[in-house]
């Protein structure tokens, strides 16, 4: 079992009011609200957090990013895994992860990952993803040529990783004159590759076949069961059966000395009216041609504002509990909650989301703290007795690709 | 007014394949249709259509006409239209360009610059606007694009209805879709056009509506800066969709100009 934690870097201090009139908190808002003083401030907790959460015994740090929004201050997941490669001698620094479609340069990518991997000491994790639908619009990266771009970037990055350079690649949406770059990753034959997401049944179906673990962000029991029974039919088509290593979750947890301490603390999670991405007009998080065509109909009615979201409905605070889509509590408490959610879909990773919103930097520590030193311990001895293994102690192949590759050259 | 037989029919135009709705007897105008599609009856389409045999193809990738995937750019549309032009063997038809269609009319215009038939440009976009900006619709909601379009509000209503059906907003964003494969960036012109405008001899009718909230005049003074035999016209009481906030007045003015050639 890989236990990992994560936080969206919430910029806490920003005006909510300024928000509540405008009626968004993203894309559109305006960074006159930006505070960069405070934004030093947090920035440099968040640092201190990770490297507190290396000491309490942690096994990895995920990290994220996004744009133009209060929710995530990561603009670029590289920098803080820079960062952290310098910093914690331990932990696997888990990019989850870099959004190959807003990227013109994926070369430059594969380079800086490859840096990041080797200062780090071969501790990268290396994950791909799509972007959320703002995200093309805040980097105006065209949502019509996403999927597109997503697919031959990866295949880019990858080849610029195991195959030696110089070559020439002339793709659809990349054109690279040279590649060649004297950087190349410590992990041979490339750091691992995890793909995260929610429900998207192309990226799922791909993950699959690809031979990545899929990481499962904060869905319901029930969803993730979906995801685990499209991801093995898909493996199934490619004639392997994925295990534990194959499965991964994220779950906002938050844990403290007393329940109703935790229990006050983790409604900071809904801190953006229950939004992971702050309130936002549907048609940024949908800009056309970011969704599969087969979605199309189901989706245009929410993107034109006049329905809520088909795959995201909204739920209390108390609905979000009583489903263990939030796990919050004392130690003691929050074990038995994480232990029902790993017997029903016996992930091999769990990332867990400490801390959100306002949520104070003690409270933020205590939580990082009890997870470390007391939930995950149990959580690993559960691991045990269930069998669940994470893809390092499984030795799972980094790709179908690598693994099949590799028969052939021992079978000659 | 008598009432026109409309027909439509699919036409391979180099291997693309294009929905073309015809009605109406008279020498041919092509109408090229806006980033929105369009509908697939208009008032407008009835008026041009008792002096003219209409054409009104939809454009690759909008409406029924099937996605090229190879299609990168509006000079793409293009060069198809061209060859459908061809196919039809209606060369030197007229063509009306409303919106986005004018901007592929404009670029159409360029591959022949010596054709004497008319052209006509209504609010086009194509061109960097020299003051304002084309208004993005990748920030604002379909309904929202469309009512912006209006001069009068309760022309959405009259046209599309208060609530727009699934179907429609289905259409929508697949014609948003094909937009942005074509004029995602730079977003709704191509830098080289006004360059290359200025060698098309083609009588051109620059019109708009006067109260466009989506295509800057500047725009319109720019294309008949560049144009050298471009008249000017504006329509009072329009906004960006002249065709449905004033089909009269609209198709009185093409069928005049055309009818001065």
């Amino acid at each position: 079992m890989h236990l990992m934690y994560f936080t969206e870097q919430p910029m806490k201090d920003y005006p909510a009011e300024a928000g509540l009139e405008i009626g968004f908190t993203s894309l559109l808002m305006s960074n006159k609200h930006f505070n960069p003083a405070v934004a030093s401030r947090l920035y440099n907790e968040f640092l201190e957090n990770y490297v507190y959460a290396e000491e309490m015994g942690v096994d990895g740090i995920m990290l994220n990013e996004h744009h133009n929004a209060p929710f995530c201050m990561q603009a670029k997941a590289n920098v803080f895994a820079s960062l952290l490669a310098g910093m914690t001698k331990r932990v696997k620094i888990v990019l989850l992860g870099n959004p190959l479609p807003l990227s013109d340069n994926p070369v430059r990518l594969a380079e800086e990952l490859a840096m990041i991997d080797m200062i780090s000491k071969g501790r990268l994790v290396s994950g791909f993803v799509r972007g959320g639908g703002q995200e093309q619009l805040a980097t105006n990266a065209n949502p019509a040529y996403n999927r597109e771009r997503f697919q031959e970037a990866h295949d880019l990055i990858v080849k610029t990783w195991t195959v030696p350079g110089p070559f020439r690649w002339e793709g659809k949406h990349y054109h690279q004159r040279v590649v060649n770059p004297w950087a190349l990753p410590l992990q041979q034959p490339h750091p691992r590759i995890w793909i995260p997401g929610v429900i998207s049944h192309e990226t799922i179906v791909w993950a699959a076949k690809q031979g990545y673990p899929y990481i499962a962000l904060n869905t319901s029991i029930e969803d993730t069961k979906k995801i685990w029974a499209r991801y093995d039919a898909a493996a199934a088509e490619v004639g392997y059966t994925p295990g534990p290593e194959n499965r991964g979750y994220l779950i906002r947890c938050h844990v403290a000395e007393t329940e109703e301490k935790a229990l006050e603390s983790a409604r900071q999670f809904l801190w953006m009216d229950g939004e992971f991405t702050g309130r936002l007009k549907p048609v940024w998080a949908s800009p056309s041609g970011y969704f599969s065509p087969s979605s199309r109909e189901s989706f245009v009615q929410f993107v034109a504002g006049t329905s809520a979201s088909p795959s995201r409905p909204r739920k209390t605070f108390e609905q979000q509990v009583a489903d263990l889509q939030i796990v919050a509590g004392t130690p003691g408490q929050v074990v038995a909650s994480l232990r029902k959610i790993m017997r029903e879909t016996r992930p091999g990773i769990m990332a867990f989301w400490g801390n959100d919103g306002r949520m104070s930097q003690p409270d933020a520590r205590t939580s990082i703290r009890l997870l470390g030193q007391e939930v995950m311990p149990a959580l690993r001895e559960t691991a045990k007795e269930l069998d669940l293994k994470s893809p390092f102690e499984a030795d799972m192949p980094v790709s179908r690709a690598w693994a099949e590759a590799h028969r052939s050259e021992a079978a000659e | 007014m008598a009432t026109i037989e409309w027909k439509s029919g699919v036409v391979s135009a180099g291997g693309t394949a294009l929905h073309v709705i015809r009605g109406g007897h008279g020498s041919p105008v092509v109408i090229l249709h806006r980033d929105i599609g369009t509908l697939n009856r208009l008032p407008f389409y009835d008026l041009l259509a008792q002096r003219h045999e209409v054409l009104i193809p939809h454009h690759p990738g909008y409406g029924e006409s099937p996605r090229p995937d190879w299609a990168a750019n509006v000079r793409d549309i293009a060069v198809i239209y061209r060859a459908l032009l061809a196919e039809l063997e209606l060369p030197e038809a007229p063509i009306v360009g409303l919106g986005f269609g004018g901007w592929i009319a404009a670029e159409m215009a360029t591959f022949t610059p010596a054709a004497t038939t008319p052209l006509v440009l209504v609010g086009a976009m194509g061109l960097k606007p020299p003051s304002g900006e084309i208004m993005d619709q990748a920030l604002v909601s379909y309904i929202e694009y469309v009512r912006a379009g209006f001069h009068d509000p309760k022309g959405f209503d009259g046209n599309y209805g208060n609530s727009p059906s699934t179907a429609q907003l289905v259409q929508w964003d697949l014609c948003r879709e094909m937009s942005f494969r074509v004029a995602w960036k730079p977003y709704m012109y191509n830098d080289s056009l006004p360059h290359l405008l200025r060698g098309v001899r083609t009588r051109t009718l620059v019109a708009w509506g006067d109260d466009d909230r989506i295509v800057p005049r500047s725009v319109a003074d720019l294309y008949a800066a560049r144009l050298p035999n471009a008249t000017s016209a504006t329509i009072a009481a329009a906004g960006h969709l002249v065709e449905m906030d004033q089909p009269e007045q609209l198709a009185r003015l093409i069928s005049s100009f055309i009818a001065a050639t």
